[in-house]
């Protein structure tokens, strides 16, 4: 495994390690903007979203009565996923007007 | 951080969405200029990281909390288009998947997460650094804080869409003075976690860090 290679491994499992286990000691409370809108009253505002329905709104918090097992499950899907995603985006994006790099 | 649908009128959502999507557009063009592809899986990481980070909602005050923005983070290690991209991907990924964030405010969120807290934050990041000594520990200090600062200055864009086309009839003034209270609280956290986790890729790896002197691939700009 080359130096590069450790690294994103390293910091991969570093990643799936706070989303699925750190996540777990969240705080539940409102969040900046959220707190700021029950202060001043136009938290009633807010519309229900386009997806709330589906299984893993909200962090998949209706996916099973286990809260623990529905922040890991959704911490380990949405790391992928933005990995992958983003993974792709920048492919796409990278540099191709010069030689590629000599092979690993 | 993240604005639900509804706060904002239709009009102005629409407008920041087109903002946004452009901005998207000069994001990934400008990051073409430098991200070579051997860069490409840790750019993918970092947006898996400020993802997995944004979880973790810290207290900051009795019934308040925060989570890390990121932007900073990202475009310190990546660049600030890329860190407009990471930021891009990772309220994508948020809102389609988790329904966290209103589709019709995507925009509004990218522009306040990924225009003024990456980009912003990286160019108050550089304006830091040449007060600072070039090394490790200047690194550290100007991210910790400049992400401290782009915090509260990315409420500041809510702030501003919120004076343009808010839906409540509420008294700007206080939604101002409130927001920026929380925030402030808000960015010590960011400064902090930020600081920590560039300290730890800085003192193994500066070659890596797109911010850092140190830097071994390209940039678009010089850093002096």
């Amino acid at each position: 495994m080359n130096d590069t290679k450790r690294i994103f491994a390293v910091g991969l499992l570093v990643a799936i390690l706070i989303a699925v286990v750190v996540a777990q000691f969240a705080s539940s409370s409102p969040d900046g903007l959220e707190y700021v809108a029950e202060q001043e009253g136009f938290a009633a505002a807010a519309t229900d979203h386009d997806l709330g329905d589906t299984p893993l709104a909200d962090y998949g918090e209706a996916l099973t009565s286990n809260d623990g097992l529905n922040t890991a499950v959704a911490g380990l899907i949405g790391t992928l996923a933005t990995l992958g995603l983003g993974y792709g985006i920048f492919w796409l994006a990278r540099r191709t007007n010069h030689a590629p790099p000599e092979a690993p | 951080m993240h604005i639900p649908d509804g706060f904002i009128n239709g009009a102005t959502s629409a407008g920041f969405g087109a903002a946004a999507a452009g901005g998207l557009g000069v994001a990934i063009k400008q990051t073409g200029r430098y991200l070579s592809e051997r860069q490409v899986p840790l750019a993918g990481l970092v947006a898996a990281f400020v993802f997995a980070a944004q979880m973790v909602n810290f207290p900051v005050s009795i019934g308040v909390s925060g989570h890390l923005l990121g932007g900073v983070l990202a475009a310190v290690l990546v660049g600030p288009w890329a860190g407009f991209v990471v930021l891009s991907v990772v309220l994508i990924v948020q809102g389609f998947v988790f329904a966290d964030g209103g589709l019709s405010a995507l925009g509004l969120n990218i522009v306040n997460m990924g225009f003024v807290g990456a980009v912003g934050g990286y160019w108050l990041y550089r304006l830091l650094l040449k007060a600072l000594p070039k090394d490790g520990r200047g690194v550290i200090l100007a991210a910790g804080i400049a992400a401290g600062i782009a915090v509260p200055l990315a409420a500041m864009g809510f702030f501003a869409q919120y004076v343009i086309g808010g839906t409540a009839s509420v008294s700007t003034g206080t939604v101002f003075a409130s927001l920026l209270g929380t925030h402030l609280l808000i960015g010590i956290g960011e400064g902090i976690i930020t600081a920590l986790v560039i300290g730890a890729v800085v003192h193994s790896r500066p070659d890596l860090v797109y911010g850092a002197p140190a830097y071994a691939g390209e940039r678009t700009e010089v850093l002096r």
